[in-house]
This record gives structure tokens, C-alpha cells and sequence, in this order.
């Protein structure tokens, strides 16, 4: 087979790949079009899994994504791609077939940060979420009346997780290195709200723990986590939720610039080369991407939240049909959101990642769990999050995205003062990496 | 280049649907249009329903068309994922 008959092949078959596929045709691309999944299930949509799905509300499978724009592809799902060979154009898949292309769209996204074996993580009853097979057999054994959860790490997923195990009615342990929940993505100062939920909810929450393994009863199914401190806790399940990898195995030996944090592009999304040129024909969109964001003076960065995915992946479709002269930057705000606890929690904007000096609420209160916060850095606003106070948030999203002030709107008229705290990020971790905005 | 699992979709298939809630600002036109597929809890989180019935077809366009800031993405014909 000809590149040409070869057509645009899109490694990757969940948000980011669907999405980046339906903006292809919607770009009028009528060529061959083929999407490469390593599960074997139709694009499906990943947040409600730690939520409605863990709670039984949903079935695993009901998530299957709507398609916007008439596909006409070949699917080839349940193969994972294991290698990329760029002089051939053309990648293998785990079941051994080669896969030619004369364009590739990367969208392989990231997998979930496993618990090491050799401190414990191949003991039965421990469990990571990330894709729907996950939440099924997640939901599965919380069904089955597990004596205590046991959840390592309190970001997003960890949270999430809690607040639906006590809906559950299950006792439930969150530990977690930080002083607070949500420490790295919205600071110690917001964090502490939702410490507050964690207790009115009956989560015993062990802040600045640390778990160092786990051990098992004598049928090898998890029994105990031993803490740094010397403290253990009994439990008989347990969800890690460590955050992420950026699935980029398959790439080494493709001479791109990939490593686990993401693979790395020109503002275009056109991957780069190891030698820093980028690739006329291989983009990549979503999780997976690591791209310099014009929004942050190009500092390379990847975003993995929903709406990068969906936006990227349009983005690059785009270029990839475009003329190499007309190749157009990719600008994004990141955004996400959450519910737990009974609160919708939505966030624009980098807060840790552009080293916010403060924070102030501009709306609501603390104290009714109902505001909206700004953060800001040498006097900008750069980021905001809402509790509960969503309809705001788009006019902060705009002062964010234009860099106005801190605080941005300061005299409305059902404003009070302001009164900016310090925001209470942990210290970045050992080894500098480029800004990672996280789901973990 | 065959489909391993694809399967007819019927009529029996139900719709597919998928709010932005980057963009949803919990305005609740959808839980009047379509109640029972769109439910706020709280506040203002939405919860629905990815996968309703195709007898509901009517009352999720009215959903979409009634979202006043196009935040929930319909599929109802066949496409190439049944």
C-alpha cells in the first residue's frame, strides 16, 4: 500500500483520537482513515467512571462517546501500537501487524501510576482507576462490602473515589503526603474545604502520611499499609491514586523527543524529532502531548484534562491538513472540573504550575463551601476555581486569559473586601519537569 | 482490517450523549426538557444519563436545543461505532 492509500492513521482511541478523527472529516479529509486502540472498547468518556460508575449509578459500558461527525474509519481496537517506525511510516501492533500511514495523529494518552510489586502493589485487592475496565472490576469488589477502603493519594480520582465509598456507606482511609486534599492542584488554603468534607463525611483523612508497602494475609489478598511514620492501617482494599504516565513506551527507539512525561511538539503539535526538528507528518493531541503554550510564553507543558483533549486534538487535526505554511499555534487556558462531596468544583487556568503568591475569594465564602477563588502571582490573576459558583467563572476565565490584575473584578456590587492568602503549595517535586496539569 | 466487535445496532441501541462540563453552567434547561435523562444534584452538578433510551429521542433534542450554551452532544443515528 501507497502513504497516500495508507491515509491518516490515529494512534490512540479515546477522547482526544475520536475527537481529532471527527475533526479530520469535518476538515473535509475523505481519505483512509484508521484508529488504533490498546482496549478493545469503543471511545468511551473517562470522568464519570470515578464517580457514577463507582458509585453503581452508571454501568461501566454506558459511556460510549456520541460521535459529532460521520467517521467512515477502520477500527482496530484491542491492540495496543508497540512501535513507530518513521523511515518505514509505518507502526506495529501488539498482535504483530504493521499499520502503514502517511500521517499519524498520537493520542495514546496516559496510563494510571501502578503501585510498585515489590513493595506490595501485586497483592489482590489493590486496585488502580483509569480506564473502564478498571471501574468495573472497581466497582465489582466495592459491591462486595470490603471492611475498609484504604485510598493513596487525594487529588481529583483519590477524592472522587472517597466521597463515593461514603456514599457507598463503606469506612474509608485517604492518606496522603500533603497537609491537605487537592494540595498540589488548588493549594493548602482551598484544600482545607475539602479536608472539612473529607471529616463531615466520616473519611479518615491521615494527612503527611506516607505509605511505604503493603502486606497480604496468607491468600496473598492486601491486609495492611505500614506508613512511614511506623503507624499501619487495615484494609482490604485499596485505590491507588497516584496520578499518571504518559503512555509513550512505544515510542522509544522512534527518535522523537518522548519520555514518560509526554512527547514533545512544536507549537503546531507536529511531534518533534530527537534532534529537535519537527515531524511533517506524526501530531499529537491530548494527555500524551507536550507542546509549548503561547498562554505561558511558550513553556512546554502537557494538560491532561478533558478539554485539552477535545480542543488539541481539533487543533491538530486542523494543521495536519493544513499547508506547512500556514501551521497554526495552539493557544489553551487549561480547565477542569470535579464533583465530590456534594460540590461541583470547577477550575480555569495554571495555579501551582505558574507559581501563584496568593489567593482570595472575589465570591461566596469559605465557610458556606459556595465561592469563587482567584489565584495570583507578582499582582496577575492566572488562575481561578469555583465551589459551587460556576456561572462566575467565565468572566474570571477571560481576566485570566488576558492577565489582568489580581483580583480581577474588584467592585461589583455583592463583592466584599478582599483578602489575599498565601495559596499553600507543597514544594515542587525532586526532579524539575516541565508544568504537568494533572488529574492525580 | 475487520471490526472485531462490531454489532448491528438496531433499534434496541440506546443514544449516546456527552455534556461538556467545561462549559456547563448549570442553567438546568436540559432537566426541564428531558427529565429523568438530566438531573442537578446540589447546587450544580449535573448528572445524566450517557446512554438513554432510544424512545427518548425527542426529549434529548429538545435537551440539546434547549442548552443555552451547547454544552451536550447528541448522537442518535447510526454512525460508525455502533
Amino acid at each position: 500500500m501507497s502513504a497516500a492509500e495508507a491515509g491518516i492513521v490515529v494512534v490512540g482511541a479515546s477522547l482526544a483520537g475520536l475527537r481529532g478523527a471527527e475533526a479530520l472529516r469535518r476538515h473535509g479529509y475523505a481519505g483512509r482513515l484508521t484508529l488504533v486502540g490498546d482496549e478493545p472498547h469503543r471511545p468511551y468518556d473517562r470522568p464519570p467512571l470515578s464517580k457514577h460508575v463507582l458509585s453503581g449509578e452508571l454501568a461501566p459500558d454506558a459511556t460510549v462517546l456520541p460521535e459529532r461527525a460521520a467517521l467512515d474509519a477502520q477500527w482496530r481496537l484491542g491492540h495496543a501500537a508497540v512501535a513507530l517506525d518513521r523511515d518505514a511510516k509505518a507502526i506495529r501492533l501488539a498482535d504483530g501487524s504493521v499499520l502503514a500511514y502517511e500521517r499519524l495523529l498520537i493520542a495514546t494518552g496516559a496510563q494510571a501510576r501502578p503501585w510498585p510489586a515489590a513493595s506490595g502493589g501485586a497483592l489482590a485487592g489493590i486496585f488502580t482507576l483509569r480506564g473502564r475496565d478498571d471501574a468495573a472490576r472497581l466497582r465489582t469488589a466495592l459491591a462486595g462490602g470490603p471492611a475498609r477502603v484504604l485510598i493513596v493519594g487525594a487529588g481529583l480520582i483519590g477524592c472522587e473515589a472517597a466521597s463515593c465509598c461514603r456514599d457507598l456507606g463503606l469506612p474509608v482511609t485517604l492518606v496522603d503526603p500533603n497537609p491537605t486534599p487537592l494540595a498540589r492542584s488548588l493549594g493548602t488554603w482551598v484544600g482545607g474545604v475539602i479536608a472539612d468534607c473529607l471529616r463531615d463525611a466520616g473519611v479518615t483523612f491521615h494527612a503527611g502520611a506516607q505509605v511505604l508497602r503493603f502486606a497480604g494475609d496468607a491468600s496473598g489478598r492486601v491486609a495492611r499499609a505500614h506508613l512511614a511514620d511506623g503507624g499501619a492501617v487495615e484494609a482490604d482494599l485499596v485505590i491507588v491514586a497516584l496520578g499518571a504516565t504518559r503512555a509513550t513506551d512505544w515510542l522509544s527507539g522512534a527518535g522523537l523527543m518522548a519520555d514518560a512525561g509526554g512527547v514533545t511538539c512544536d507549537g503546531a503539535c507536529r511531534v518533534l524529532g530527537a534532534d529537535g526538528t519537527p515531524c511533517p507528518d506524526i501530531y499529537a493531541a491530548g494527555d500524551v502531548a507536550r507542546w509549548p503554550n503561547p498562554l505561558y510564553g511558550g513553556r512546554l507543558m502537557s494538560v491532561e484534562h478533558w478539554g485539552n483533549a477535545v480542543a488539541q486534538a481539533a487543533h491538530a487535526a486542523r494543521n495536519m491538513l493544513a499547508p506547512s505554511e500556514d501551521q497554526q499555534a495552539y493557544h489553551h487556558l487549561p480547565a477542569f472540573w470535579s464533583s465530590q462531596f456534594g460540590i461541583n468544583i470547577k477550575a480555569v487556568g495554571l495555579s501551582a504550575g505558574a507559581g501563584a503568591d496568593a489567593v482570595a475569594i472575589v465570591q461566596g465564602s469559605r465557610a458556606s463551601r459556595r465561592f469563587l477563588a482567584v489565584y495570583g502571582r507578582a499582582g496577575r490573576s492566572i488562575a481561578a476555581v469555583s465551589f459551587d459558583q460556576a456561572r462566575w467563572l467565565p468572566a474570571y476565565a477571560e481576566a485570566v486569559a488576558a492577565g489582568q490584575p489580581f483580583p480581577p473584578i474588584r467592585d461589583a456590587s455583592d463583592q466584599g473586601g478582599f483578602l489575599a492568602m498565601a495559596p499553600g503549595f507543597p514544594p515542587p517535586r525532586a526532579a524539575p519537569t516541565p508544568i504537568e496539569a494533572h488529574h492525580g | 482490517m475487520t471490526d472485531p466487535i462490531a454489532s448491528a445496532p438496531g433499534e434496541a441501541a440506546p443514544l449516546r450523549v456527552v455534556v461538556d462540563l467545561n462549559r456547563c453552567q448549570g442553567y438546568a434547561q436540559c432537566c426541564y426538557a428531558a427529565p429523568g435523562a438530566f438531573e442537578v444534584r446540589g447546587h450544580e452538578i449535573l448528572f445524566y444519563d450517557p446512554a438513554p433510551p432510544r424512545a427518548r429521542r425527542g426529549e434529548i433534542e429538545r435537551a440539546v436545543q434547549a442548552c443555552p450554551v451547547r454544552a451536550i452532544s447528541l448522537q442518535a443515528d447510526r454512525g460508525d461505532t455502533p
